[in-house]
């Protein structure tokens, strides 16, 4: 059982060098069998994993293998070893079954790229460095996965790569997520120096034994992880890469800046809740930087024209919840909420690369319309993810993993009622943009034809994670309705329970009211944006919807006060002013050169001038002592 | 016996190589390659012939050379001297392979000079005589003087002029210090040696020994090299022809690095504790100035060069931090930065013999028509920008560790060169293979023979970077050696070491020791 685990990730990058080095003589066929085949396979181990992991809880509750010792200098020792519990169980499961969906409407949404072989190479070595990164059992080996799925996703970003936009957009993205990477390793040096060990369960008692609440060395570690999983997550100050990221395909787009590499740093956190715990102003910090990212990239969302940004945005903004409900110490709602966006994003992400796809590579939301006709599975399916990305009430699994976050946000011990208004406002305009985005997409009249019909392997997968978008939220039920606790319960053998403060609101009146507010803003989207477009079209049009559109003007800021500066100073000093040095001593020798030969003329008189001055300089000198 | 062989294998080759060339290209390639080829055999069948020991040199060998001066033929083998003399063949061989086809006028004399130069270096790798040891470093220069300038691109005589004055004036200095410190010896022992193990602690003023210091580490800054003593580095590696910056990249520049945790820590091991402040700094600055200057290049070449000034700062950071940790970083980053600077200079050689340019601007969108090529070009890109998985990693994590137990500020600024180094590796991959082609190349991809040693290589990386244990394991007893050698002598300096402390105490420490 437990030398599976090693497997998970190990199939995927044995597919990966299959198809890197061999990948050329392989058919597409082949090729695409190897790739999505892998996935399949290791999805099936992971459910196997899963049967015999429910079996013998809650006697066990994680699983462990060594598989080899990787660095061992001084008293830092760091094997290549993989734990599974329930934490990382579920997201090695969104990794792989969503993930193979993925791979297989990439077969035929890939099939006439040139760079088939080259594109299944770099998604199967995306999958493994992310299990990587989910079953690493210490914090070094997680660092590996971190920085390969960050490699993934720049090749993949920039994978056609004869537009220089994409190249650009690709390491924007890897330096960005640098930065915070960056903070994240000397986060993990201070804890290694501190303790002696990188094991993440190790590390995590002796920072409970040995750390105090509070304790700066805590807030000061806690605050540089963070660093690493802002950067990953794409939430405020580091956001800007996520819209750039969508010059990848459209899988891409799905399974990496979507699914799962994105919430990378929603993983870290839960997984290193112990040391987050002790800093209750970091974890404040991550509510408010939580709440404030859904705020700010929900209204660039609705500004947005292009689809895909929009649906980029709306990651980020609904990562912002996760962050959100982990800042108030809501772990398994944020895992939870993970999961069902993972699902419906995904979905979202794969239905707009059709629609894109079809329509001749066109972005802009304006210029489609009526497609709801002309494609029936692909808007049902699209219409599902939306009105879950909308939480919609009741029915829609978006519903029961946002609502928790909103009632966490508002009942838990450091909730408040403005990290709940704050919610319920992004409630709202989540579901403004994905119902403008409905309506415009699909809705009205045709602007631009389809060019053929999507076929079986990229409709099928649509139709599962539409299954999953509306139905996954039924293993996990909120006391008022219902009352089914299957996740939380799996989870809460790894996270710790939620704390909620005595004498909270009522439940059931919270989920009225943002069942409420969800179905009024698709009332207002369907009003303003399909009824009477006119009334929407000043607001379109203003200074505050451009700016919004832009990002909030932070490309701008960084641009300001990063780049130029950098760019400006390499400018200056390509040469290297130290070799001005070397120049000038060069040019000091040729003077002396020049004079020095200019005195040997072949001149008698100028020689015997030259020695009575010598003659009389010297006598003047022993005379005058 | 088997190190003498090492060398006199190479100098026979040399001699051979020069005389068979007059006739026949090929001959010296041959005779360079076998010559190489057998020395490696020798140390690797020696490597797994051997039993771990705990002495402190595993081969240990002395001749008399001029015995009225105290000068003999002393040879020592231990882990530190052992892992580099396998780089030292390794990239031998592959310097041979590169230039099979690269290099076509006096064929005999560049091999000549070739082999010379890597005997010299693994002379500097043996020797336990400090006059042997000088010899061995002048060795290294003079051929190189000649491949830079004899069959180097179009600045080359001004370029090695440059390397030869800068490698020759602070060379010198060295040598005053190590006659300094034979006439001090004298002078409180009476015994004229030029031992190495007898010059070990070895009673001075500290003023002294710090003057006596500086002269050595002149000689090791300049060679690693330290900004700002550095200039020579970008000229000379450019001008070289590709053997030529592969050598110098990957393992003239680690003869200093190896200078400095052979002969400084150890003969100056207070002195060395004073100056450690100022080495940290002197790397932090070579990190993150030579990533600056990287990332501002337009020629491929004098790019990659730069990279090296900046992956040698972590080297002299790593040093100057003390502790076992950070020396097996250092060990780990002269292992990796040969390789993997060593397969970047490689692929300009491939590129400029395809396309005659080392403009990065004249390049672009190469993926399309080469992408093996591109593939390593990536794969190194990423060693070079500190990716996990590859040998860089290992060596800039365990020097940031390391120096981070020895002073926090100075690790942290160098942290910020693993964004630098992001930023200028990604300039790489995109100005050179991605976005669109600015000029319609005709070209083909990797030949066999390039596929061979770009693959070698590439599998040394990856090999450093999952697997480094071995070459950890066989370092460790000398570099334990060094720092206890270190220890015992600056154990009774508490000023010192406490001055130290004061930085750690104030950043971080404090209130871990308040608890305990």
């Amino acid at each position: 059982m437990s030398t599976i685990i090693a497997l998970i990730p190990a199939i995927p990058f044995l597919s990966f060098l299959i198809l890197a080095l061999f990948g050329h003589k392989l058919s597409r066929k082949i090729a695409g069998i190897i790739g999505a085949g892998s996935i399949g396979l290791i999805a099936t181990l992971t459910f196997i994993i899963a049967v015999g992991f429910f079996r013998s809880l809650p006697e066990i509750k994680s699983y462990s293998v060594n598989v080899w010792e990787w660095i061992n200098a001084g008293n830092l020792k760091v094997d290549i070893s993989f734990s599974l519990d329930a934490l990382s169980l579920v997201f090695c499961f969104v990794i792989t079954f969503v993930g193979f969906l993925i791979h297989v409407y990439s077969i035929e949404f890939m099939a006439k790229d040139e760079g088939f072989t080259r594109f299944f190479a770099y998604m199967n070595l995306f999958i493994g460095s992310m299990l990587v990164l989910v079953l690493a059992d210490n914090i070094l080996l997680m660092y590996l996965g971190w920085e390969g799925v960050g490699l993934c996703s720049y090749l993949l970003i920039g994978f056609w790569y004869k537009e220089p936009g994409n190249g650009y957009a690709a390491r924007k993205a890897f330096i960005i997520t640098r930065i915070g990477d960056t903070a994240m390793i000397i986060g993990i040096f201070i804890l290694f120096l501190n303790f002696g060990t990188v094991n993440i369960t190790e590390l995590m008692q002796h920072v409970s034994e040995k750390w105090v609440t509070g304790s700066s060395i805590a807030v000061l570690t806690s605050a540089l992880l963070l660093g690493g999983a802002l950067g990953k997550s794409a939430q405020l100050p580091l956001q800007t890469w996520l819209p750039d990221a969508m010059a990848g395909p459209s899988p891409v787009s799905a399974l990496i800046h979507a699914a799962t590499m994105v919430t990378a740093g929603v993983y870290l956190i839960a997984r290193t809740h112990v040391l987050f715990s002790l800093a209750p102003v970091v974890q404040s910090a991550i509510a408010i930087i939580g709440a404030l990212t859904l705020l700010i990239a929900g209204f660039s969302a609705l500004a947005q024209h292009d689809l895909k940004r929009i649906l980029a945005y709306s990651t980020i903004s609904q990562i912002g919840y996760m962050f959100l409900a982990l800042g108030v110490g809501a772990w398994s709602a944020a895992v939870f909420h993970f999961m069902i966006h993972a699902f419906f994003k995904a979905l979202l992400f794969l239905g707009a690369g059709i629609v894109i796809l079809v329509l001749d590579e066109e972005h802009d939301i304006f210029k489609m319309g009526g497609l709801r006709k002309k494609m029936p599975v692909v808007f049902y399916t699209f219409l599902i993810g939306s009105a879950s990305l909308s939480a919609l009430p009741l029915v829609t699994a978006g519903f029961y993993s946002k609502d928790q976050i909103l009632w966490y946000s508002f009942s838990s011990q450091s909730g408040s009622t403005m990290l709940w208004l704050a919610g319920i406002i992004g409630a709202l305009l989540t579901a403004l943009y994905s119902f403008r985005m409905i309506f415009i997409t699909f809705y009205g009249e045709a602007k631009t034809e389809p060019s053929f019909i999507p076929g079986k392997l990229m409709t099928v997968p649509l139709i599962i994670l539409a299954v999953l978008s509306l139905f996954g939220g039924f293993i996990e039920l909120p006391a008022s309705i219902g009352n089914i606790h299957l996740f939380s319960n799996l989870v809460d053998n790894t996270l710790p329970v939620i704390v909620t403060k005595p004498g909270k609101g009522n439940e059931l009146l919270f989920q009225t009211l943002s069942a409420i507010i969800a179905l009024s803003g698709i009332y207002i989207a369907y009003f303003i944006y399909f009824k009477k477009p006119s009334l929407s079209e000043p607001y379109s049009r203003s200074r505050i919807n451009k700016f919004f559109e832009e990002g909030w003007g932070f490309d701008k800021l960084y641009d300001t006060f990063f780049v130029k500066p950098v760019v400006w100073l390499s400018v200056i000093d390509k040469n290297d002013f130290f070799d001005l040095w070397n120049i000038g001593l060069a040019r000091l020798a040729l003077l002396f050169n020049r004079v020095l030969s200019r005195t040997q003329n072949g001149k008698m008189r100028w020689y015997l001038l030259s020695f009575a001055i010598g003659i009389a300089i010297i006598l003047t000198y022993m005379l005058s002592k | 016996m088997i190190l003498i062989y090492l060398i006199v294998i190479l100098l026979a080759g040399a001699f051979l190589a020069w005389i068979t060339g007059k006739q026949n290209p090929v001959r010296p390639r041959i005779i360079s390659l076998v010559a190489l080829s057998i020395d490696l055999i020798i140390i690797i069948l020696y490597v797994l012939q051997s039993t771990p020991s705990n002495k402190d040199w595993l081969i240990d060998i002395k001749l008399d050379w001029i015995p009225a001066f105290g000068i003999s033929l002393h040879l020592a083998l231990d882990g530190l001297s052992l892992v580099m003399l396998i780089l030292t063949f390794f990239l031998g061989i592959i310097s041979v392979i590169i230039s099979w086809k690269e290099i076509n006028s006096k064929v005999g004399f560049f091999h000549f000079n070739l082999l010379l130069i890597l005997a010299g270096i693994t002379g500097v790798f043996l020797s336990l005589d400090l006059f042997l040891f000088y010899f061995f470093w002048e060795l290294m220069l003079v051929p190189m003087y000649f491949l830079i300038g004899i069959w180097g691109h179009e600045n080359r005589t001004a370029a090695s002029n440059k390397f030869f004055l800068y490698t020759q004036a602070s060379g010198l200095l060295m040598f005053i210090s190590i006659i300094a410190l034979y006439f001090i010896h004298v002078h409180s022992t009476g015994v004229y040696t030029f031992d190495y193990l007898q010059l070990l602690g070895t009673a001075m003023p500290s003023s002294t020994g710090m003057m006596i210091m500086l002269g050595f580490l002149a000689a090791f800054l300049v060679k690693l090299p330290v900004v700002p003593l550095h200039n020579w580095l970008p000229d000379a590696h450019t001008e070289a022809p590709t053997a030529g910056s592969l050598i110098l990249a990957a393992l003239l520049l680690k003869t200093g690095a190896y200078g400095l945790l052979r002969f400084i820590v150890p003969l100056f091991p207070s002195e060395s504790v004073v100056f450690a402040p100022i080495g940290m700094l002197l790397g932090v600055v070579g990190i993150l100035y030579g990533a600056k200057l990287a990332f501002a290049q337009t020629d491929l070449k004098r790019l990659v060069a730069y990279t090296s000034v900046s992956h040698m700062g972590f080297v002299i950071l790593g040093v100057f931090s003390f502790n076992e940790l950070a020396y097996q970083g250092v060990v780990i980053q002269m292992i990796a930065h040969g390789i993997s600077t060593g397969a970047l200079f490689v692929l300009v050689g491939q590129l400029y013999e395809r396309i005659h340019t080392r403009d990065i601007n004249k390049m672009g969108g190469l993926w399309e028509k080469a992408p093996v090529m591109g593939a390593v070009g990536l794969i190194f890109s990423m060693a070079s920008l500190g990716l996990p998985g590859l040998g860089n990693f290992i060596a800039e994590l365990l020097i940031l560790i390391g120096a981070f137990k020895a002073n926090v500020l100075m690790s942290c600024l160098a942290s910020l060169g693993l964004i630098a180094a992001t930023i200028y590796s990604l300039r790489i991959v995109q100005k050179v293979f991605l976005g669109k082609a600015n000029t319609d190349w005709k070209m083909n991809d990797l030949t066999l023979r390039e596929k061979i040693v770009s693959a070698s290589l590439v599998i040394a990386i990856v090999w450093l970077g999952l697997f480094p244990r071995p070459v950890l394991n066989t370092a460790k007893p000398a570099l334990l050696k060094t720092l206890n050698k270190q220890k015992e002598i600056t154990f009774h300096d508490r000023i010192i070491t406490n001055k130290i402390n004061i930085v750690k105490n104030l950043l971080l420490f404090s209130e871990i020791e308040k608890k305990d």
